[in-house]
């Protein structure tokens, strides 16, 4: 009797280690717990034990029994169940059956961004026709026939008094005609100009917004403008408000924010100025508001307007302003 | 406009970079787009050293020169008079392009190859010495740029200026804005005249029969000049800015009209037909050949500078060509006027013409400004031409501009700014450009705008101003204080978004098209000449022929995407869009009708090719699942589709055409796109549509939702199998159980349509399957067997069936 019960558990469980089929596994067990096995082996022997050593020895030797038909056991299911898993299995590898999606296009995504965050400011939604009158897309907003300011935007003509509207704008005196203060409207939609380039298509989206109220402020068209730019874009983007020219504000303001591909070291996308121009804005003009019978006296307010196809670039890295409607399949599924 | 630094420099100076200068101006409304040097050009022109001079083989007159230029040596032919051995010249490399627009290449002369160009000032653009190349002393470095050598910069500000701001389309102008900005003086040119002791009105008279349209007109003549080209500095100026010298007289109009802002015009006075000047109102049938050498048929509106007999210009536009300044002309009559913006303006849109004058006057020029622009001219002319100044000033002014007075609260101004601005800054920044301010009281100013500031007529407009020098960046950024109020969503924009989004989760990918298509398309679609599509809003000043009118139907956008997306080999396309579509009215000069519609194409593939399912086509019953799902899940109930008569068929196949309906509502069309259609779109695969009228469509989403209790008793199933006439449609089969209207009926679904052997010729089989239930009992056999069959027998008789054997 020279192995101690401890080595000879380790012994075994090594070996169980190194075979890999039942048939070993099975004769392993034999070898070890059968009629003549080491472990029954040994079990005989705790008999001829020193009487105080006889009760300990036999506790470990029956535990080391029974851990071991454990070990022999477990390992002759991992090793079955292994097997038939090799008969029956699938290439988990191959691709799923395809469940397809479409997509948004990126205008109506950028557009309900903004709409999403002008809501969240407590703004409605707004909608006009495409098919304007002279009278709402220009003469209601303060731009006269025969004044300069028409040239500032090149314009479709329907007939003399009908053209497709140039600008979100002539949603402004609509909703004002139906509407009291205070008012807080975006209006999103298609416009149209007379211009076909790299940088220009002749139908287009904006985003337009007015809020009027009782002492509404410049100060208080730049906190909303900066807020809106922090959400679209992020909180590092700065802005700056330069003055500007639009018949229906006064004062009028062009708004640029830091190149927000280059952070205003300079780049292609922002010709080298550091600055993007992405608003136009300004406190409402007198004007519109006698033309639609509110009390200048009492309220002021504030618009703008925003071109959604630069902000859907900027967002998006897209270089060239006709790819949004030439919707070519490979463009449209990327957002 | 363009703007020259140095010529700048002439009345204001100025402390800043030529950046800060820029950025300055652009936050003060006067935008920069961009600076240049106007020198730049020279940036390939070295100072080169002529180190060789040998004879021309072919030539007589010209030079071969070895001419060093720093880093090589390089072969130039030359053909100056002054050229020498040794000397410093400014010599142009390949690729220079210059003043007069031409680029320098390397090219053979008479058989003898030049790589550069020794030039003259002339060529240069740098003085008026056409003799020979242009030496240069000793000390400068051989091969250094010639702009850098002789430190030659002049940056030029290219401003986009808002319309309102005439005022500044000059020299004067924008150094006015410049000077405010830098609290710095303006300093105007001086003028004194040597008069003659003749008077004008011995020579001349001028007058105006319509002063609404001509408020203001001055003149004076200048005897005895020579016509000549201008002097270099004159030539220089005006090219600096981008205008051609043409000669002396035009050029000093030009200089001045760039200088001050007041155009100006310079009448050969002996062609001019009793020496006098009408101004008037074209009459009917008269006609005008302009310095543009192009005849021109007046119209009534037009305002006209006359002689005693006839047009002579075209007022505030163009001048005519019968009183052109000529080479002879020796005596001039200069006109310096105030014409009516809206007059010039609808003169120069309907001719077509618009001219540096035109552009000046329709936005409008200072009424004031006449006299000093008059009288620089004539100072400059006599200078320049020579000449003996008539004495004194012709200046009809019969319809004087009144001052404005603006009565400015500086409460109301911190207002609407949000400032804090007190009345001395405010008076400070409006005196600061010009305006006349005086104290009223505490809060009030009253406030006169000078007269060249035509843009400003109200308080608003002065707080821009204010605002404007004060800085829109240091303006407090705040929020508005505003009533947390909510306004309920608009169901129609909320819809839209939804169906969009309900749409992509069914694997459509949404477009957007132009809403103006091309003309042929009506024709394209096969359209009747009777179709409510033909109704077409035509666009008068279209882009292009095939976005000249604007759309009745979205289908077209949709092919042509489809045709697009075939070139680019997306051959399997699911696509939508929502957009409006116009009918016209009939009604003159009106708005059209939109209406917003839905339209879907799907073609190609029904699912992307893969291991586990080779491609098939799509075909109807797709697109109309995909718009059943649609349905389904805006929970629009009580839905139709019905066979759509071949007769109002047009761009779907007849017999392969749905028409959908909604509570008996007609909503839009389902259908294959007939193959004469996709031929005419140079299609060449199949393709489905639906087109659906989305504010009908809107109209049935229900607003709420109920909950029904789930069932407690156990259903059961009973199949019939009917064998009928070919052209039934199936949902008048299960309508007709529908309208039984049978409680135990909970579900009617079609497992099985069969055509062919061994069902006869000109039949089908038709195989449904009732799921029977109650809500308060299991239903015992007997019971289903008994319904089942009298639902069996009820659709035997109706539709004429039989049972199979």
């Amino acid at each position: 009797m020279n192995k101690t019960i401890k080595q000879i558990k380790e012994d075994a469980l090594k070996e169980l280690q190194a075979v890999s089929d039942s048939k070993k596994i099975n004769e392993l067990s034999v070898r070890y717990l059968g009629r003549k096995g080491v472990v029954t082996q040994f079990l005989k022997t705790i008999a001829s034990m020193p009487k105080e050593k006889r009760a300990k020895a036999g506790e470990k030797a029956n535990e080391t029994k029974k851990s071991l038909d454990k070990a022999f056991k477990e390992a002759l299911i991992r090793i079955e169940t292994r097997s038939a898993a090799i008969e029956d299995s699938i290439d988990v590898s191959l691709p799923g059956r395809i469940i397809n999606h479409g997509s948004l296009h990126p205008i109506t995504q950028i557009t309900l961004q903004i709409c999403d965050i002008f809501s969240r400011l407590g703004f409605a939604i707004a909608e006009g026709p495409e098919v304007e009158t002279d009278y709402y897309n220009f003469e209601a907003l303060n731009i006269p026939k025969n004044h300069p300011a028409r040239d500032m935007q090149d314009t479709f003509y329907i007939s003399q008094n009908i053209v497709l509207r140039t600008h979100t704008s002539p949603t402004q005196p609509r909703i004002m005609e139906k509407q009291k203060p205070p008012l807080r409207i975006i209006a999103p939609g298609k416009v149209y100009r007379c211009d076909s380039d790299l940088t220009h298509t002749p139908m287009f989206q904006q985003v337009e917004g007015l809020l009027v109220d009782r002492r509404v402020s410049f100060g208080d068209l730049k906190g909303i403008l900066t807020t809106f730019i922090h959400q679209i874009f992020d909180e590092q983007t700065s802005l700056r408000f330069r003055p500007s020219f639009f018949p229906f504000t006064e004062p009028s303001a062009e708004v640029d924010i830091r190149c927000v591909m280059c952070r205003g070291k300079g780049c292609r996308v922002c010709s080298q100025t550091g600055w993007l121009e992405i608003i136009g804005a300004g406190m409402v003009h007198p004007a519109v508001f006698e033309n639609v019978g509110y009390d200048t006296s009492v309220f002021t307010g504030f618009a703008f307007g925003m071109g959604i196809e630069r902000i859907a670039m900027l967002k998006y890295g897209i270089d060239d302003i006709r790819k949004y409607y030439e919707n070519d399949l490979r463009f449209l599924r990327q957002f | 406009m363009k703007v020259s630094l140095s010529w700048l420099k002439n009345y204001i100076s100025v402390d800043k970079s030529i950046d800060d200068l820029a950025d300055a101006l652009t936050m003060a409304g006067l935008e920069v787009e961009s600076v240049s040097d106007r020198y730049s050009y020279l940036s390939t022109v070295v100072i080169g050293r002529v180190v060789e001079i040998k004879t021309h083989p072919n030539s007589d007159k010209l030079k071969l020169c070895n001419v060093d230029v720093g880093e090589q040596v390089v072969s130039v032919v030359c053909g100056a008079p002054n050229v020498k051995n040794g000397i410093l010249a400014p010599c142009a490399l390949p690729g220079t392009i210059f003043p007069n627009g031409t680029m320098l290449e390397k090219c053979s002369i008479r058989g003898e190859v030049s790589e550069g160009m020794l030039c003259s000032d002339v060529e240069l653009g740098l003085g008026a010495n056409s003799y020979g190349i242009m030496e240069l002393e000793e000390g400068f470095a051989v091969g250094e740029k010639l702009h850098q050598a002789l430190s030659l910069s002049d940056p030029v500000l290219e401003i986009d200026l808002t319309p309102n701001r005439p005022d500044c389309l000059s020299l004067i102008g924008t150094a006015r804005e410049i000077a405010a900005l830098q609290a710095t003086k303006l300093t105007r040119p001086e003028i004194s005249l040597l008069e003659s002791d003749e008077d004008i009105t011995k020579f001349t008279s001028v007058t105006i029969l319509n002063p609404d349209l001509c408020p203001r007109y001055s003149a004076r003549l200048v005897f005895d000049v020579k016509i000549a080209p201008s002097p270099f500095w004159l030539r220089d100026r005006l090219v600096s800015v981008g205008l051609k010298p043409i000669n002396n007289i035009v050029d000093v109009t030009n200089f001045v009209m760039m200088e001050t802002g007041q155009p100006l015009h310079a009448f050969d006075f002996d062609r001019l037909a009793k020496n006098k000047i009408v101004v008037r109102t074209a009459k009917k049938g008269e006609k005008l050949t302009t310095l543009d050498r192009k005849q021109r048929l007046l119209s009534q509106e037009m305002l006209m500078i006359c002689d005693g007999e006839k047009p002579v210009a075209l007022a505030g536009v163009m001048g005519g060509l019968n009183s052109e300044i000529k080479q002879a002309t020796t005596r001039i009559l200069l006109e310096s006027a105030y014409f009516d913006p809206v007059c010039i303006r609808k003169t120069s849109k309907k001719t077509g013409l618009a001219t540096d004058a035109s552009h000046r006057f329709e936005r409008g020029t200072d009424p004031n400004g006449t006299i000093f622009a008059l009288n620089r001219a004539t100072q400059l002319i006599a200078e320049i031409c020579g000449g003996n100044i008539i004495g004194d000033t012709i200046d009809e002014y019969p319809k004087p501009v009144p001052d404005r007075v603006i009565t400015l609260s500086v409460g109301s101004a911190n207002r609407r700014l949000g400032t804090k601005l007190s009345q001395s800054d405010i008076k400070k920044y409006l005196s600061s450009i010009e305006f006349k301010v005086k104290k009223i009281d505490d809060d009030q100013l009253r406030v006169v705008p000078p007269s060249f500031r035509v843009d400003i007529s109200r308080f608003e407009d002065l707080v821009e101003e204010i605002a404007r020098l004060y800085g829109y960046n240091h303006i407090e950024t705040t929020f508005p204080l505003i009533q947390a109020k909510a306004v309920r969503p608009s169901k129609k924009i909320d819809s839209r978004y939804h169906i969009k989004r309900l749409l992509v989760g069914l694997d459509f990918t949404e477009t957007i098209t132009y809403s103006f298509i091309n003309k042929l398309s009506c024709d394209r679609l096969e359209l009747k000449s009777n179709d409510q599509k033909r109704r077409l809003i035509n666009i008068l000043n279209p882009i292009a022929e095939d976005q000249s009118v604007l759309r009745t139907s979205l289908i077209p956008g949709l092919l042509e995407t489809m045709h697009y997306n075939m070139a680019m080999q997306n051959k399997n396309l699911k696509l939508f869009e929502i957009g409006n579509v116009f009918f016209n009215t009939g009604k003159e000069d009106s708005q059209p009708d939109e209406v917003e519609m839905l339209a879907g194409l799907w073609t190609g593939n029904r699912m992307d090719d893969s291991w586990l399912s080779k491609g098939k086509n799509c075909d109807f019953y797709d697109i109309k699942g995909a718009v059943e799902a649609l349905l389904r899940n805006l929970r629009i109930t009580n839905v139709r589709f019905t066979r759509m008569r071949p007769e109002d068929c047009c761009y779907t196949k007849p017999g392969h055409t749905a028409q959908l309906f909604v509570q008996n509502k007609s909503i839009g069309i389902i259908g294959e796109v007939l193959p004469k259609v996709l031929k005419n779109y140079d299609l060449k695969q199949q393709a489905y549509i639906f087109e659906l009228n989305i504010d009908n469509l809107i109209e049935f989403i229900p607003d709420i939702k109920s909950a029904k209790p789930l069932p407690k008793f156990p259903s059961t199933s009973r199949d019939i199998t009917l064998i009928v006439d070919k052209d039934i449609e199936a949902f008048n089969i299960i309508k007709s159980v529908e309208v039984l209207n049978e409680n135990l009926v909970e579900n009617l679904y079609l497992f099985d349509v069969y055509e062919g052997s061994p069902i006869p010729a000109g039949k089908k089989s038709i195989s449904l399957r009732i799921t029977y239930r109650s809500a308060f009992e299991t239903l015992e056999d007997e019971m289903i067997n008994f319904l089942h069959k009298n639902i069996t027998d009820r659709l035997i008789k109706e539709f004429n069936a039989i049972l199979p054997a």
